[in-house]
């Protein structure tokens, strides 16, 4: 079992390793999702309340959930990288904020367009789960300036690591401080996404697009990693015998 | 230094050193006590240039004004937390002395508290009677400042301890604490906006003592990993 | 067709959420290449260099 992790967190191992994975959760991302986006988009039916533009919660939902999940392996793999002192897990981390950030960006502005037709505005700030989003994406950026600023990679995963875990603390607090935020704010009653009850013909193509992302997430995250590790171990053996063919060793 | 045990100053003294030497290098250098404090007073006078006079415009957006200022003029001043320690070399012998770091950290961060929170607490009331808040809702807006500017000392630790020695501290200081200071804004603020319209305040200030509770118990470890981290 | 595209008259919505997520997940992917590839080459060049020693 040990052996296992060690042999996986190993550099070289997992850089061969992951290769060979990404092109299976490529195409296993690629096909869910575009099972999910035809039958969502063409034969799910029309929400009763919200019309044709419910279909817009097929790619809301995903990257919203993917945000919440990067940042959950951001922080997991960072607490992994301080406590075990394993280098991999921060090269994770490191590779898991850029996307997380990008898919917070897209459940931010697919939430916004959704929000146009069924609110009238572009932006609510009443809704409880787009200012949570907003304030996510705001941790990504903290994150990533703090990473930018250290030269020193080691440094930098550690220090990146600390803030990292002191945001995985602090977002059950902020989403419950803005949903309390939001409750005090008479007025305005939103449409909730996807209504009471969720029509099987609505729901089997928005798990599949749950599926997809997940996995296309994956082969992003491993490509990402694959890049960093090269990176980080650029002054190692195996990089140096990875990257010159065989005869040229003088 | 043959018999370490015996010199070994005890837990709280140790502390209370820390407190006293940060308390008394401000009283020497009173720019670092009375730029927040200035520097809150003014961004507050900037609503009412930027918004306009009237009265009722003015009440209704006191508190989130009164603590939107104070957020950043606390803001303002963490930079400076570690940086002199950081430049004299003193950092090195805080890490290396036998108190415990977290400690050190949590007696930097009350100092830190005492230097700038506390006089801004019994500022706000003058900018607060400027935007036409009535006695009571001052007296609350007392209350949640104290504990808005403690877990903002304690958090805005952290990221001082991570930003120390590095370029560009200040910017990037804001950009990592901000976020984390959300609910900090939103419960402070709200629960003042509660009590100028007479509502129940005891929620937001359970929230405030509650958070203010958290970062005294977590932060200093969290401060303590940054500053061995970031003077490595 | 064009009634499918129309969406019930929120088509701008739907489409432009749709085409922004392929946007976004293209970008991804191309960035996430256009990484790997320029660390590669730096790799390449510092140990061609550091061989030629």
């Amino acid at each position: 079992m040990w052996t296992f992790f060690h042999k996986l967190a190993s550099p070289p191992h997992f850089y061969d390793l992951a290769a060979k994975f990404i092109p299976w959760f490529g195409v296993i991302g690629a096909a869910c999702v575009a099972y999910g986006a035809i039958a969502g988009l063409f034969y799910a039916p029309a929400d009763y309340q919200q019309g044709d533009a419910f279909r817009i919660i097929y790619v809301h939902v995903p990257s919203a959930y993917l945000s919440m999940m990067a940042y959950m392996i951001m922080a997991v793999s960072a607490a992994i990288g301080l406590i075990w002192r394993i280098k991999l897990s921060h090269a994770v981390a490191a590779a898991a904020a850029p996307l997380g950030a990008w898919f917070t960006f897209l459940a931010l502005m697919t939430g916004s367009i959704w929000g146009r037709p069924m609110w009238g505005t572009w932006w609510e700030w009443g809704d409880p789960r787009l200012t949570s989003e907003l304030l996510m994406l705001f941790l990504y950026f903290g994150y990533m300036a703090l990473r930018a600023a250290i030269d020193d990679t080691t440094k930098a995963d550690k220090a990146s690591a600390v803030l990292a875990l002191v945001g995985a603390v602090n977002i059950p607090i902020i989403h419950f401080s803005v949903e309390w935020w939001s409750s005090l704010h008479q007025g305005a009653t939103l449409v909730r996404e996807g209504g009471p009850a969720i029509e099987t013909g609505m729901l089997y193509p928005l798990l599949a697009m749950i599926f997809g992302f997940t996995f296309i997430f994956g082969a992003l995250l491993l490509g990402r990693v694959r890049t960093e590790v090269l990176f980080r171990e650029r002054r190692a053996n195996w990089v140096r015998k990875l990257v010159l063919p065989e005869g040229d060793h003088a | 230094m043959n018999q370490p045990t015996l010199n070994m100053p005890s837990l709280s003294s140790g502390f209370l050193s820390v407190v006293r030497r940060d308390v008394l290098l401000a009283w020497k250098r009173p720019g670092d006590v009375l730029n927040p404090l200035f520097f809150f007073a003014m961004v507050s006078t900037l609503f009412p240039l930027a918004v306009g006079p009237s009265s009722e415009e003015l009440a209704f957006s006191g508190p989130g004004v009164v603590w939107v200022a104070a957020l950043l003029a606390a803001l303002l001043s963490l930079n400076s937390l570690f940086m002199s320690d950081f430049e004299d070399g003193s950092l090195d012998q805080l890490i290396l002395s036998p108190q415990p770091l977290p400690m050190t950290a949590l007696a930097k961060a009350l100092a830190h508290w005492l230097i700038t929170g506390l006089p801004l607490v019994l500022v706000s009331p003058l900018v607060a009677i400027t935007f036409q808040m009535p006695a009571q809702t001052i007296s609350v807006m007392m209350v949640t400042l104290t504990f808005g500017t403690v877990s903002l000392s304690l958090l805005g630790s952290i990221g001082a301890a991570l930003t120390v020695g590095l370029h560009r501290g200040t910017a990037l200081l804001s950009l990592l604490i901000l976020p984390l200071a959300m609910p900090i804004l939103i419960f402070g603020a709200r629960t003042v906006s509660l009590a100028a319209a007479d509502d129940a305040v005891s929620a937001g200030v359970y929230f405030l003592a509650a958070y203010c509770m958290l970062t005294l118990t977590l932060a200093p470890f969290a401060t303590a990993a940054a500053l061995r981290i970031s003077n490595e | 067709m064009s009634e499918m595209l129309s969406m019930g008259n929120y088509g701008a919505y739907v489409w432009s959420s749709f085409g922004l997520t392929l946007i976004v997940l293209v970008v991804c992917v191309v960035q996430g290449r256009s990484r790997h590839k320029s660390v590669l080459k730096d790799v390449v060049v510092r140990i061609k260099a550091m061989e030629s020693k």
